[in-house]
């Protein structure tokens, strides 16, 4: 692959013209995060492969405004997504697709009162659309017979309903799937939400990362899947913090899927 | 004289009533206190819910052991309570086992009412082992020490007392019933007290009689005083359970509230032609509160919530902060909202009006370090048997920190800045954003 890809904006299709079939939204994490943003390199290339129309806002994107809604700071949250629904309506965007199950869930719940109305879609249903369309082929690859369980983000879980999507993608590459006791509606949280990712945890007994590492261990995987960037950063801390991160891996469900490939 | 009995169960019955309805309106006034919401959309899905969640206890069974015993105790409680209604009949005039006369049916309802009184007995035996032999968890936290942990037990002892009241009552009127005593009519079919019956083989018809009759009164008279109890119990729930599984958000669970006072101000900042500088419109409202600092700032349907928390736990055992050691528990918001609305009540009820008391739900009940210790992971309202929302509350009670007091972390000051100068949590420029693509 090429260093620099090839990432068309949405100005640059408004320039011609047109419109694509569906915007990325990149997303904060995506966009300046080291790892995270292997996942937004990984599931373009996913797009690219499965020939889909898109575009991203670059530089027109700014912070949904999760974590200062959850945060409490509600000005600063309906400014963020006045702004955006500005840029995404004179876009006249229609579909929204995103790696990250905050931006996710705050454009898909939060947006709409604000006059933000889109079909919004976590990357994982988006890729499962694209395989039941025949658009993307998802092969075992380099992942068959490997032990791997998902991690459940909260705001794609049981904030949104969304447990089969990812799970339907990781069978497909034929992996062994073997799921931590609290998984699915009750799935243990990573310890990043409602704006924690930017705030030293309080007092207590255990940090709830390494509590959720650990439980993800006790399942001997040789990769535990995760499909949001704060979960993984988590999880990756976890896993170094209890020095494993020679034998245990944490990738986003579209970098596995891309990576089964070599694309 | 002959109708001594029958007038004072009247006065027995109409005060037990009475003053339960006095409280319930105690109750609906202390929810009135909170802001009115528009919960009459989705009539049908709500109902559907109630039918699910509250009557099929469908929650309840995720935790197989404590459903199914719930499910048995539940059960018993609704069907007895026709018994209940053969009984105030009785009281009422003089009659003895009034059903009777459906025939052969009221041997099969008496031998249901029998066998569910000794598996509620049984179930609640169970309940109590669980809490203080086997010393669950979830029912010894920091919260739960004092008046919580003694309320549950006595809910449990009542429950035991009244189940042996019943049964009692029914082994010694078979035993009439066998003796041929006047009044006793040979009715009902006893699976589960004729065992018992044999201990009364001997006693004399008047001595059977003062038994059955002791029996029969200590258990209505049992019934009366428990149903006054829940006023001052987490045992409302019997009740509450029905309105706040109606009353339960629809929404995904990842949808929080936009704060539309909020969403007026943003608009009016972001309209070019307004005033920044306007004097307010003569007659204006005041501007709202911006979140939550005491109950009264809460929502009708968080302090229905409040009184319908039975403390059961769950949400607090699935919650990661508290099983992390923080003191975040989502029951004890429940449970401090609960104390904090009933402290009000009482101010109104001596006051007239509410006298403000110099304390609040927020430092005074809940502490800013359990607020700042929520994922908003939505584990404690996934748990909630009966649709209980701790995590709107603490949002709330958030956004007074943030927006009133301007009293967050500071750590989350700095994400604040960021997101607000260049639009993403961390320091970076939002020129850059695009910058990934070029990057090998």
């Amino acid at each position: 692959m090429s260093d620099a890809i090839k990432v068309p904006t949405m100005a640059e299709y408004m320039a011609v013209g047109k419109q694509p079939e569906v915007l990325f939204w990149v997303g904060c994490a995506g966009s300046f995060d080291d790892r995270a943003k292997k996942i937004t390199k990984a599931f373009v290339k996913l797009l690219h492969n499965a020939k889909v129309d898109f575009a991203v806002l670059g530089t027109e994107e700014s912070c949904t405004g999760d974590p200062a809604k959850r945060a409490g700071n509600e000005f600063l949250f309906q400014m963020q997504a006045m702004g955006n629904i500005e840029v995404l309506n004179a876009y006249e965007v229609k579909k929204i697709v995103t790696a990250c199950p905050h931006c996710f869930n705050t454009i898909k719940n939060e947006y709409p009162e604000l006059g933000g109305n889109y079909e919004v879609m976590h990357h994982t249903q988006f890729l499962k659309t694209l395989l039941n369309e025949g658009r993307l082929k998802v092969e075992g690859g380099k992942f068959k017979g490997k032990r791997i369980t998902f991690h459940d983000p909260c705001y794609l879980g049981r904030a949104n309903g969304e447990y089969e999507a990812p799970r339907e993608l990781l069978q497909k590459l034929e992996v062994e799937l073997v799921e931590m006791k609290r998984c699915k509606t009750r799935g243990l949280c990573c310890g990043a939400g409602g704006a924690q990712m930017f705030k030293e945890s309080e007092a207590g007994t255990k940090d709830i990362n390494i509590e959720r590492t650990e439980e993800a261990l006790e399942m001997q995987p040789d990769i535990i899947a995760a499909g949001c960037p704060f979960c993984n950063t988590m999880l990756t801390d976890g896993v170094k913090g209890k020095e494993k991160e020679a034998d245990v891996q944490v990738m986003d469900v579209a970098e596995m899927i891309a990576n089964a490939e070599d694309l | 004289m002959q109708y001594i009995p029958n007038i004072l169960f009247l006065i027995a019955l109409a005060a037990g009533i009475g003053y339960f309805t006095m409280n319930i309106r105690k109750v609906i006034r202390n929810i009135k206190l909170g802001l009115a919401v528009d919960a009459s959309d989705h009539k049908k899905e709500r109902m559907g819910n109630v039918l699910r969640i509250a009557l099929g206890q469908s929650k309840m069974v995720v935790r197989p052991v404590a459903g199914l015993l719930h499910i048995i105790v539940y059960l018993g409680f609704i069907v007895i309570n026709i018994e209940v209604l053969e009984i105030i009949i009785d009281g009422l005039f003089g009659t003895h086992r009034i059903f009777s006369g459906i025939g052969a049916a009221y041997d099969y309802l008496i031998a249901a009412f029998e066998i569910l009184a000794l598996l509620v007995l049984v179930g609640v035996i169970l309940f109590w082992i669980r809490r203080n032999i086997q010393k669950i968890k979830r029912f010894w936290s920091a919260e739960m020490k004092g008046w919580p942990k003694n309320d549950a037990n006595y809910i449990l002892y009542f429950e035991m007392v009244l189940m042996l009241l019943f049964l009692t009552m029914n082994a010694a009127d078979l035993q009439l019933q066998h003796l041929g005593a006047a009044h006793y009519v040979e009715a009902g079919s006893f699976p589960v007290s004729q065992y018992l019956s044999p201990i009364f083989e001997n006693f004399s018809e008047s001595t059977l009689i003062l038994i059955e009759r002791s029996a029969w009164w200590l258990h209505i008279l049992g019934i009366l005083v428990f149903l006054n109890y829940l006023y001052f119990s987490k045992h409302l729930h019997i009740i509450l359970a029905f309105p706040n599984v109606y009353f339960g958000s629809l929404a995904p669970k990842g949808k929080f509230r936009n704060l539309a006072s909020v969403t007026k101000e943003v608009k009016l900042m972001m309209d070019p032609n307004a005033d920044p500088f306007a004097a307010p419109a003569e007659g204006a409202e005041a501007p709202a509160k911006f979140g939550a600092s005491d109950v009264m700032d809460l929502s009708r349907i968080q302090l229905l919530n409040a009184y319908t928390c039975t403390e059961c736990g769950r949400c607090t055992s699935e919650c990661p902060a508290n099983q992390t050691g923080k003191k975040l528990s989502p029951r004890k918001i429940m449970m401090d909202t609960r104390d904090r609305l009933q402290e009000v009540g009482k101010n109104i009820d001596t006051n007239g009006e509410f006298k403000p008391d110099g304390k609040q739900l927020l430092d005074d009940y809940i502490t800013r370090e359990e607020l700042w210790a929520c994922t908003t992971c939505n584990a404690c309202v996934e748990a909630c048997p009966v649709s209980i929302d701790p995590l709107s509350i603490i949002m709330e009670m958030r956004q007074y920190l943030v927006m009133e007091q301007s009293a967050a972390p500071m750590e989350l000051n700095g994400a604040m800045t960021n997101i607000e100068n260049n639009g993403a949590p961390w320091p970076y420029n939002q020129m850059d954003r695009l910058n990934w693509k070029n990057e090998g």
